[in-house]
């Protein structure tokens, strides 16, 4: 039996990256957003932003790449929106196979298409001035806290998925996902905002998430920062993934 | 045991969606090897007959049996025995015509994918297109295609939901002639449609689905003897619509492509 989940996982996977590499507008909208937005802080209001850090590209890479992930995942629902919709998803769950491999096949699409375009997004960082001392134990650290951001956000996109009635409804939940790292450590210090802002972006995730990334392509002490960040993506890959499978076992005998 | 045995059986059938009573108490029964054809108007139920017998959907009340296996208790052992073609064409927009064969091949872990999928397409006359994306396919080559996908694994029950709904008169000949020959090799058929002349054509057995319940069932000499019996009129014989249209567009071939 698992080793059913596991090949039918598999062809799910192959099926849905399939579905990526051939609408490269999608990645090119995944990747194009961010890079702009770092080309916007970088050379538009770097300069007259004060962090206290020499290369304000290394300050700000965190945050974009946090935003790079939460507009990737609007395409993981409206991937499996689509699924719902054209009837393949009925054909799956009508066949003889692990049923858990339909939504899986998703999320690893998901992961895997989100750890593409942070490559490419970091690669342009390289290029705008982007340096780290980070080692491979520093990278493994990175990779883990955004494959676990990624993978939480995913199972969102899979309610939204699950649920919309429209094209809208399964992509648009993800805004106030990208507009999050605004309001947060990634661009300026927390220190500068107004008292209810400030308390708001110091006790929300993407800070934790942003001052533990960027510790670690620092090589600084990484403090509690990691364990609150993996705690919170943590926190709500459970319960994204508990509401997730109640709207899918209301849609699905 | 008993003879002829039943691929499909059905007892008491209920499904409400809130306050709207689809199913009222649907019995019906289908003999192994036969086509049956659930008949009725738009909205009368017959996919939420369909949908519960192909586990997509659970019954509020009644049974539903399918090669022998509930299809509430034993929903594994149902999906092993059947394939279901919706009345929208599942198939992946995104990939090729082969691949949607050899995905389905894999997920089924038939061996030689592959080849499983280069029969299919040369029987179904889809081999030049096997390499397009379906994106491209006209609606009868993707319904083709929806069929051939059902077959892959060999199951003795399949489902066609209203399997030639939006197709043109050719198109459809030729997915009436694949279901008259997959009955033919002892493949149980429930289809639903709202033709009347295709039950006539390919049923077995007829069974009308109306607000709710099964009103009439039975072969279609049977249904005959329900009204008088016919008189001897001499009328001269107009050729159909659509007999005059199949035979100015004549070639097969042409929509084989």
């Amino acid at each position: 039996m698992s080793a059913h989940v596991i090949s039918n996982t598999g062809v799910m996977l192959g099926r849905s990256i399939r579905h990526v590499t051939r609408s490269m507008d999608t990645i090119i909208t995944v990747t194009i957003m961010p890079i702009a937005f770092m080309l916007l802080f970088r050379y538009v209001f770097g300069g007259a932003i004060q962090t206290g850090t020499d290369n304000y590209t290394n300050y700000l890479m965190p945050g974009i790449l946090l935003i790079a992930i939460a507009s990737g995942i609007s395409y993981t629902g409206f991937r499996l929106f689509n699924d719902m919709q054209s009837g393949i998803f009925e054909r799956f769950h009508s066949m003889p196979i692990a049923r858990s491999s339909v939504l899986w096949g998703h999320v690893l699409t998901s992961v895997v298409s989100n750890a593409i375009s942070v490559v490419v997004i970091i690669a342009v960082g390289l290029v705008m001035g982007f340096r780290t001392s980070a080692g491979i134990l520093d990278w493994l650290a990175v990779a883990a806290i955004l494959a676990m951001f990624t993978l939480s956000l995913t199972w969102v996109a899979m309610i939204a998925g699950l649920a919309a009635s429209s094209t809208d409804g399964a992509t648009a939940f993800s805004y106030p996902l990208i507009f999050l790292p605004f309001i947060s450590s990634a661009f300026v210090p927390t220190e500068t905002m107004p008292g209810p802002v400030k308390a708001f972006a110091e006790n929300q995730p993407v800070t934790s998430i942003v001052n533990a990334l960027r510790a670690l392509f620092e090589q600084q002490p990484v403090g509690n920062d990691i364990w609150i960040a993996l705690g919170w993506c943590a926190g709500i890959l459970i319960v994204a993934y508990a509401f997730a499978m109640r709207v899918y076992h209301r849609k699905v005998a | 045991m008993k003879t002829p045995p039943l691929a499909i059986q059905v007892s008491g059938l209920q499904k409400s969606y809130g306050k709207l009573e689809v199913l009222k108490g649907v019995d019906f029964s289908v003999a192994s090897g036969s086509i049956f054809a659930l008949l009725g108007s738009n909205g009368a139920g017959k996919t939420t007959v369909v949908r519960i017998l192909s586990t997509l959907l659970k019954p509020d009340g009644g049974t539903a049996t399918v090669n022998g296996f509930d299809a509430v208790a034993k929903p594994e052992r149902v999906r092993e025995s059947i394939s279901l073609t919706g009345q929208f064409a599942a198939v992946d927009e995104i990939l090729t015509g082969r691949e949607n064969l050899i995905m389905v091949a894999k997920l089924r872990l038939v061996p030689n994918p592959g080849t499983v999928a280069d029969d299919l397409l040369a029987r179904f006359g889809l081999s030049d297109a096997g390499g397009r994306r379906v994106a491209t396919y006209s609606g009868g080559m993707r319904r083709r295609l929806d069929i051939a996908m059902s077959l892959i694994g060999d199951p003795p029950v399949i489902f066609l939901d209203e399997p030639t709904t939006g197709l043109d008169p050719e198109a459809r000949l030729e997915v009436w002639h694949e279901i008259q020959s997959l009955a033919g090799k002892g493949t149980t058929i429930l289809l639903t449609t709202q033709y009347l002349e295709e039950a006539e054509k390919l049923a077995d057995r007829i069974a009308i689905l109306h607000q709710g319940i099964i009103i009439v069932s039975g072969t279609l000499a049977e249904l005959r003897q329900l009204l008088p019996p016919a008189k001897a009129e001499l009328v001269e014989r107009q050729p159909t619509l659509e007999e005059i249209f199949l035979a100015i567009v004549g070639n097969k071939e042409g929509a084989r492509r």
